[in-house]
């Protein structure tokens, strides 16, 4: 049981304290902590939500009463394996850059006729609301499991999404004048006992982009990539990054194909 | 019934190794909500898992057990092919019965 599990990395870490009084810092503290994920990696919850995705996926709904199976994900029409890892891309049916929520959100309304403002509706879900885009996901991640990341920018307009998604990520704004960059932006930066990947070198950039979506253990929900940039802005005190808005693809544009060549190694499980 | 449980079973020599994800809130009874009203007790209170009819495991839980609980057990026996049975009741009533085969 996972409650077993942190009782005994909270005892080992307490051990490791009075052993060496003085060394009880980042280093001894972060080897808990990676010591309690590895242990979490076992019964990871998103597979329930990977498995509730699958089934809704193939399920009949909306007032078309189709399911999403003939949904193109950019590999064509009903195609999910490996989908994930060549998004954002250009899609010509709609003209525009899409990242993986953003084109489900598409397939719901074209495919089964919901409204724009039902498909995008409960994005993210928490104690007494489910989310079936989190479950969505879930789904079509892990059907990209072990792919090379490999997302193009070959059309104008995918070149465009980078440009702009870089420029954001270096925009200092909001009540504290922060940035991506202000966090992300230097090697072993630390939040409180969070270590903060740094997304301007290939490997921080990988590591982070592909062990998302994630089932955060302090929300009890699998968390998706729109909803980790949301929360970023939240956290800057920016306005609301509005859920599949073009800054959001934009800057999933940026850090997905920042994160080229690395395996996808999702859904993860996350504190 | 409730959402569906994961669950694996494989053969490690003479025992079965099983291991479930249950999904599950688990609300201790301890919360309050942004109201400031208790958000009342809702968890599993007992689980019971059979092979071939007889009992290899039965636990009563309480609300130190956190949400979607992950459960890994082992019993000496079981053989491929053969189903482990998991069932979970929690304080509401509410039931979930799912099955695997060892593998």
């Amino acid at each position: 049981m996972r409650a077993v599990h942190r009782r005994a990395a909270c005892r080992a870490a307490l051990v490791a304290a009075l052993v060496a009084p003085g060394a009880y810092g980042q280093g001894s503290a972060v080897d808990e902590i990676a010591k309690y994920r590895a242990a979490l990696q076992d019964g990871n919850p998103a597979e329930l939500w990977e498995a509730r995705g699958e089934d809704l996926w193939k399920k009949p709904r909306g007032p078309k009463n189709v399911s999403l199976e003939t949904c193109d994900l950019g590999l064509g029409a009903g195609v999910v394996k490996g989908a994930y890892a060549q998004l954002p891309k250009y899609f010509a049916d709609a003209d525009r850059v899409m990242d993986l929520e953003t084109r489900i959100v598409w397939c719901m309304v074209q495919l089964q006729g919901y409204t724009q403002a039902d498909a995008v509706k409960n994005p993210f879900g928490g104690p007494d609301r489910k989310s079936d885009m989190e479950a969505f996901v879930a789904y079509v991640t892990a059907e990209a499991r072990g792919v090379k990341m490999n997302v193009a920018l070959n059309h104008p307009k995918e070149q465009e999404a980078y440009r702009l998604g870089e420029k954001m990520f270096y925009f200092r704004g909001g009540p504290h004048d922060f940035a991506c960059m202000t966090c992300h932006g230097d090697d072993n930066k630390r939040i409180r006992l969070q270590d903060l990947p740094n997304l301007t070198k290939p490997a921080g950039a990988q590591l982070a982009y592909t062990t998302w979506p994630a089932y955060r253990v302090s929300q009890g929900e699998l968390r998706t990539f729109q909803w980790r940039l949301n929360d970023c802005f939240r956290q800057q005190r920016f306005p609301e990054l509005v859920f599949t808005s073009d800054a959001s693809i934009a800057l999933t544009m940026f850090l997905a194909h920042n994160a080229n060549g690395a395996a996808y190694n999702a859904p993860a499980i996350k504190r | 019934m409730a959402d569906p449980m994961k669950i694996r079973a494989t053969l490690a020599g003479d025992s079965t190794e099983v291991k479930v994800l249950m999904n599950h809130e688990m609300e201790t009874g301890q919360r309050k909500d942004a109201q400031g009203k208790t958000i009342p007790a809702w968890h599993i209170q007992t689980v019971t898992a059979t092979y071939n009819g007889k009992t290899v495991l039965s636990a009563q839980w309480g609300p130190a057990v956190s949400k979607n609980p992950f459960l890994a057990f082992k019993f000496k026996g079981g053989a491929k092919g053969d189903k482990v049975q998991v069932t979970w009741v929690d304080n509401k009533g509410d039931k979930r019965t799912d099955e695997a085969t060892i593998g």
